[in-house]
């Protein structure tokens, strides 16, 4: 008995937490890449890029106008009654990233997979973790391919090579997609955790996505008249309401990306909440903000996105951890 | 170190319900041991407990001298599992699904082909190595999990249910591979309900109700204990008169004797092999010994026999 009291640990748990992640990784981001899955939705994301940065393109040389920023123009410019590639991109994104997402723990529970793979010397940490990241990084390969791929366009049809004010913005732009994408999947991922059945995780997701799409700006608004109302018609009281009702749309992810998208794509863009005109003051109308302004500008949102995906990844860790694994 | 898993109390409830209870299980290096009992009865849930996948409400367990809940990582690394229900990712081939358990457990690629390898060899799958697992049949399936296990070169391996859907055939061929990795000094801990296999292959059994161990140790002994007798003779004679019966039913060891319905077998039951006695006292009572056989206790009979005495006190 003398060994079994050697072995005796005080400690709670013994090595690290992520001993096998980049064996999970690995092999997740593998499966990601040959899926039939990914196939469709790169084949869409592409259809879709090529198809509006085209027309974008058609529109930009039509107005043979001396524009700095034609290379994000690309990205903003739509033509009816087709939206712009950022419009799309509010919910591509979201439905990739959801599909890599939606069955991640539940596949490996239905395929019986599971306990054998937790019967290996890892803990549950890194099979989420490693999950995640594959994801994260499976998003990150296919925007920057998409965004190679606009670069590539506007050098041939455009025959100018981006600035690098251009470059620097759309950098961050990608940055801040590949995040937009890393909420979406982590929240598919808790559902992976929460419901046994892949396609009711997927579900679930989707309606989350649908409800901030939908109906969240709504709700924000009648929120906002109820908790603030205008009783008197003062300024202040309006402003309060306004002011509110932004904060509150701002808790929807597509808010953030889609102020992320305005701040970073329009240099002349100042300010995202409201500017009353006084706050102009002494500013130039229509000269553009330096990159590292309009990052400042964003900065809270991106960190806002980045703090929430951590928070439902924790939640979802923490749902993993209490579940029986037994088929 | 002769003891490989010790359990002390060991106890797990789903809120009220008690699926472990007390359980005191020792197993000893280089043994087949087999857990028996009804569904239901708390096997699956003490293997998990064993592997630190699942934590238990009290007690505590050792293995290897290691706590699962607190070393989980060094028990994992020493110790194979084949769950009840073994699944493999169907769109990857044997191979690949391998070296991800071996990347798993931190193998160098080199030394994790050369395992996979011989696994794969050792349960006879060489062939398939680069076929998709999807074509697998069950038996070849409950195979490569086998091989799954070999590559980390476990002390320990446990298994739940391992023949469950396997045909004869197949059954019989993952009991050898069971003998072979005992004959290499790996103990085994493997749960079922198939009892001639369990009888075929296990050192010591356990008999397992309610989340209690009911009983535990050999066959033989077990049926000394359920049954009061662990063998059964027969006595082929045409002299099958209630005399010679009698005279067979005082031979020391023997617990009961009758005469079977083709009259010329006495079938006596005795708790250990008295043939030369009984022999002995057949001639001396006069008569002709055409025929003498033994055959051990089956654990089928010791099993229904207990389970029957424990739903008759309950009843
Ligand atoms: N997550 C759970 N919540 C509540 N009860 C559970 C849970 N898991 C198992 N049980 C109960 O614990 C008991 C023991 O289950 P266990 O799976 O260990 O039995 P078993 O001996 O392996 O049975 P079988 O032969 O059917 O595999 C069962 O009655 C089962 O209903
Ligand atoms: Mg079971």
């Amino acid at each position: 008995m003398s060994a079994l009291e050697r072995a005796e640990v005080k400690r709670l748990r013994e090595g690290s937490p992520w001993t096998g992640l980049w064996a999970v990784v690995a092999k997740e981001m593998a499966d990601h890449l040959t899926s039939a899955r990914m196939r469709i939705l790169e084949l869409l994301i592409l259809l879709t890029a090529g198809g509006t940065v085209y027309v974008a393109m058609q529109q930009i040389r039509a107005s043979i106008g001396s524009d700095r920023f034609i290379y994000l123009k690309l990205f903003t410019l739509s033509q009816d009654p087709l939206p712009s590639l950022i419009g799309f991109l509010g919910f591509l994104v979201p439905l990739i990233a959801i599909a890599l997402g939606f069955d991640a723990v539940n596949g490996e529970f239905n395929r019986k997979t599971l306990s054998r793979i937790l019967a290996q010397p890892i803990y549950r940490d890194a099979l989420l973790l490693g999950k995640f990241l594959a994801g994260l990084f499976t998003l990150a390969l296919v925007f920057s391919a998409i965004w190679l791929l606009i670069f590539g366009m506007g050098l041939i049809g455009l025959g100018v090579a981006p600035n690098t004010e251009e470059v620097g913005r759309l950098l961050w732009f990608l940055l801040a997609t590949i995040f937009y994408g890393g909420i979406w999947l982590v929240l598919a991922q808790m559902f992976s955790v929460v419901f046994r059945q892949p396609a009711t995780a997927a579900l679930a997701a989707i309606a989350t996505w649908l409800f901030f799409t939908v109906f969240w700006n709504i709700l924000a608004s009648l929120l906002a008249q109820s908790l603030r109302p205008i009783q008197y018609g003062f300024l202040e009281e309006a402003l309060a309401q306004a002011e509110l009702e932004l904060a509150l749309t701002r808790i929807s992810p597509n808010t953030l990306y889609a102020e992320i998208a305005i701040a970073l794509l329009n240099p002349t863009v100042r300010s995202l909440g409201f500017v009353l005109p006084f706050q102009l003051e002494g500013a130039i109308l229509g000269t553009p903000l330096p990159l590292h302004q309009s990052v400042l500008l964003i900065w809270p949102h991106l960190t806002g996105l980045i703090a929430a995906t951590i928070l439902l990844f924790a939640l979802a860790y923490i749902l993993f951890q209490r579940q029986e694994i037994r088929a | 170190m002769s003891e490989v898993i010790v359990t002390k109390d060991l106890t797990k409830k789903y809120g009220d319900f008690v699926a472990v209870d007390h359980l005191n299980l020792t197993v000893h290096k280089g043994e087949v041991f087999g857990l028996l009992g009804p569904n239901g009865a708390g096997k699956t849930t003490t293997i998990l407990m064993i592997l630190g996948l699942t934590e238990p409400t009290s007690g505590s367990i050792r293995v290897l001298g290691f706590d699962p809940t607190r070393q989980p990582l060094t028990v994992k690394a020493h110790v194979g599992y084949l769950p009840d229900q073994v699944g493999f990712y169907d769109e990857l081939t044997a191979y690949e699904n391998l070296i991800y358990i071996a990347k798993l457990n931190g193998l160098p690629r080199e030394e994790a082909d050369r395992r996979i390898e011989a696994a794969l060899q050792k349960v006879n799958l060489s062939e398939m190595r680069d076929k998709a697992v999807s074509t697998f049949s069950r038996g070849m399936r409950q195979r490569l999990g086998v091989a799954e296990i070999l590559i980390k070169q476990p002390q320990i391996i446990i298994m739940d249910e391992p023949t469950q859907g396997l045909d004869p055939e197949g059954a019989r061929e993952f009991l050898d591979i069971i003998r072979t990795l005992r004959a290499e000094g790996i103990t085994i801990l493997l749960s079922s309900h198939l009892l001639h296999q369990v009888q075929a292959v296990c050192d010591r059994v356990g008999l397992f109700h309610r989340g209690k161990m009911m009983l535990e140790g050999t066959v033989d002994e077990l049926g000394r204990k359920i049954l009061g007798k662990a063998f059964r003779i027969y006595v082929e004679t045409p002299d099958t008169t209630p005399e010679i019966v009698e005279a067979l039913k005082q031979v020391p060891g023997a617990v009961n004797a009758r005469v079977l319905n083709n009259m010329t077998t006495i079938e006596v039951e005795a708790t250990s092999d008295i043939r030369h006695e009984i022999a002995r006292s057949l001639i001396a009572a006069g008569g002709q010994l055409r025929g003498l056989s033994m055959e051990a206790q089956s654990l089928d009979e010791i099993y229904a026999q207990y389970f029957q005495e424990v739903e008759h006190v309950r009843a």
